[in-house]
């Protein structure tokens, strides 16, 4: 009886990690096909490997290169990675060590940007962008990040802070710590992967991200990968290559999916373990 | 009295300030600074007209007759209904068997996070616009099954349906957190419970359910506004297609913003939105008051 519930279990779980993963696993076989192939098989494995859809997706269909793209897409992404671990650290640790006037009210604030849709924001925001005359630049992307704009991260890190035992801090300060260097030298390596899982979501979210960019950046030199495979999407219609476009998605997921199987063991454990506490 | 600041010794009060102020310059400039000038500008003919005047209550009584905005508020709503419950549904039961004692669970959690780790990725969008052509690997699974294919980009319900359906696919983040409710429940309750002889079913219905009620209702709230605010998917797969079947209220703030540059009306369409979420979570949290524990 025991053994045919787990065999339930293990047939459940796996059907539904075919669900799960077969889609992609069929585009990444798609991206090799011939484009009749493409919409006469369903099994994922190519009948041969192609690769010129490849090779004519990396020259995209306009006058830039993927690798451009992806430039563009790294010069929004690493400031914005480094600037958001950084002040979400600070204000996290401010939060979590220290008490001082109105904690209560501007934590209160906190949580409320979690709430408030961001759609409410984005008009005036972008209004206030064009006003300093830095539209069409990676400024109203990047900026924010250096001001803790993001709760959900700060949330996070003030429950890992309020993990690590008192004691630590206490004894480091007895022996002439300054606050700053207690947080870099002794409370930031307690916390390392907390830190890294903030990281990596940062870089996962901003690769991502579509409605920004879209917003702000107009001229297509500037684009990053989203805004290009999109316009690639759109020109599709002209050529029916599909394959090539295709492929253009599958070089466009590789950044993401290395990065999550790089730090995939902070990862999960991670969230299960503090993620809601 | 005053108030005792419990800080390490010899540490001013403002100390901790000091660390916070990042976010209380961004809170000012990023935050309540759009949010009240969303609301000013909701009540004038701004994008129109180049020195921008109040306009009164116009653009909201403009919004009562625009039929554009109801169709696209019931598109909202019933994306809501048909997403919210089924992604809460899928996400707690495969938690439930993902925090069974068994081996490999750890590769199955791996499985069911890809997707939503890279599901609000472009690349993922187009793929699965793909999927769902009349040719894609959908129509020709439902084919071999015997099934009549469905023209998925021809009729609103099933177009509503592919994105709702791209949306479960990425319940991985919300598992994730029942998984970590999962993981607080004390032991003994079960073991416990065991003594006293209850069955798996009754032990379910007493325990779980209740030390989760209030994760269920974490992720049910964001879930919700969420998708109050979807744009993404409709923008990218239907482009709110057909007949306006998927357009929904963000598409319209968008477009009346960044197309027609009526950014007056697009403002108060946002504050409606906004007002509509709100209310929403207001009265979820009304009907579940007896059902929470009162720590949420």
């Amino acid at each position: 009886m025991k053994y045919i519930r787990k065999i339930l279990v293990y047939v459940i779980l796996s059907a539904g990690g075919i669900f799960m993963l077969y889609p992609v696993m069929w585009l990444i076989g798609a991206s090799f096909k011939s484009n009749s192939e493409i919409f006469s098989s369903v099994w994922f494995m190519p009948s041969e490997f192609d690769f010129t859809p490849y090779i004519n997706g990396w020259k995209t269909f306009g006058m830039y290169t993927m690798g451009h793209y992806f430039l563009n897409t790294f010069k929004i992404v690493i400031p914005r990675v480094i600037f958001s671990v950084i002040s979400s650290t600070v204000t996290a640790y401010g939060f979590a060590m220290y008490d001082f006037p109105f904690k209560k009210i501007i934590f209160g604030c906190l949580m409320c940007m979690l709430f408030i849709p961001q759609t409410v924001m984005i008009i005036p925001s972008y209004m206030m962008w064009d006003f300093f005359g830095v539209l069409d630049t990676y400024i109203p992307l990047i900026l924010p990040s250096l001001f803790a704009n993001e709760g959900m991260f700060v949330f996070m890190l003030v429950q890992f802070f309020k993990s690590v035992p008192r004691e630590i801090g206490e004894a480091s300060r007895i022996d002439g710590c300054g606050a700053l260097k207690r947080l870099l030298f002794i409370y930031v390596p307690c916390i390392k992967p907390a830190v890294i899982s903030v990281a990596v979501f940062v870089f996962l979210w901003t690769m991502n991200e579509f409605i920004q960019p879209l917003m702000y950046i107009s001229s297509v030199e500037k684009y990053p990968l989203t805004l290009a495979l999109r316009m690639s999407a759109d020109s599709t219609g002209q050529g029916y290559e599909y394959n090539k476009i295709i492929a253009m998605s599958v070089i466009g997921l590789i950044p993401s999916v290395s990065v999550f199987a790089l730090a995939q063991k902070y990862f999960i454990q991670d969230i299960t373990a503090g993620g809601l506490k | 009295m005053k108030k005792i600041y419990n800080n390490p010794v010899g540490e001013s009060k403002y100390t901790g300030l000091l660390f916070v102020m990042p976010f209380i310059a961004g809170f000012i400039l990023f935050g309540i600074y759009p949010f009240v000038m969303s609301f000013v500008l909701s009540f004038t003919d701004s994008g129109i007209n180049s020195s921008p005047e109040f306009i009164g209550i116009e653009n909201f009584r403009r919004l009562l007759n625009d039929s554009d905005f109801h169709k696209a508020v019931a598109v909202t709503l019933k994306y809501i209904l048909m997403l919210v419950p089924l992604k809460l549904i899928v996400s707690l039961g495969t938690a439930l068997l993902l925090n069974m004692n068994i081996k490999g669970m750890g590769f199955f959690r791996t499985v069911y996070y890809i997707p939503s780790i890279l599901g609000s990725n472009i690349a993922i969008v187009i793929m699965w616009s793909f999927l769902f052509t009349s040719g894609g690997l959908v129509n020709q699974v439902l084919e071999k099954l015997g099934i009549m294919p469905v023209s998925w980009y021809g009729e609103s319900n099933p177009a509503m349906f592919m994105i709702v359906l791209l949306r479960v696919w990425e319940f991985g983040s919300t598992m994730i957190i029942f998984l970590s409710a999962l993981n607080d429940i004390p032991r003994e309750l079960y073991d416990s419970a065991k003594v006293d002889g209850a069955g798996k079913i009754r032990m379910f219905f007493s325990i779980t359910m209740p030390m989760l009620r209030n994760v269920i209702f974490f992720n049910l709230v964001m879930q919700s506004i969420t998708a109050f605010q979807e744009f993404n998917a409709p923008f990218m797969i239907t482009g709110g297609n057909p007949m306006k079947g998927t357009y929904t209220v963000s598409m319209l703030i968008y477009d009346e913003a960044f197309r027609y540059y009526d950014t007056g009306y697009a403002n108060a369409v946002s504050w409606v939105l906004f007002t509509m979420t709100a209310l929403f979570v207001a009265v979820l949290f009304r009907l579940t008051r007896k059902l929470r524990s009162d720590d949420i």
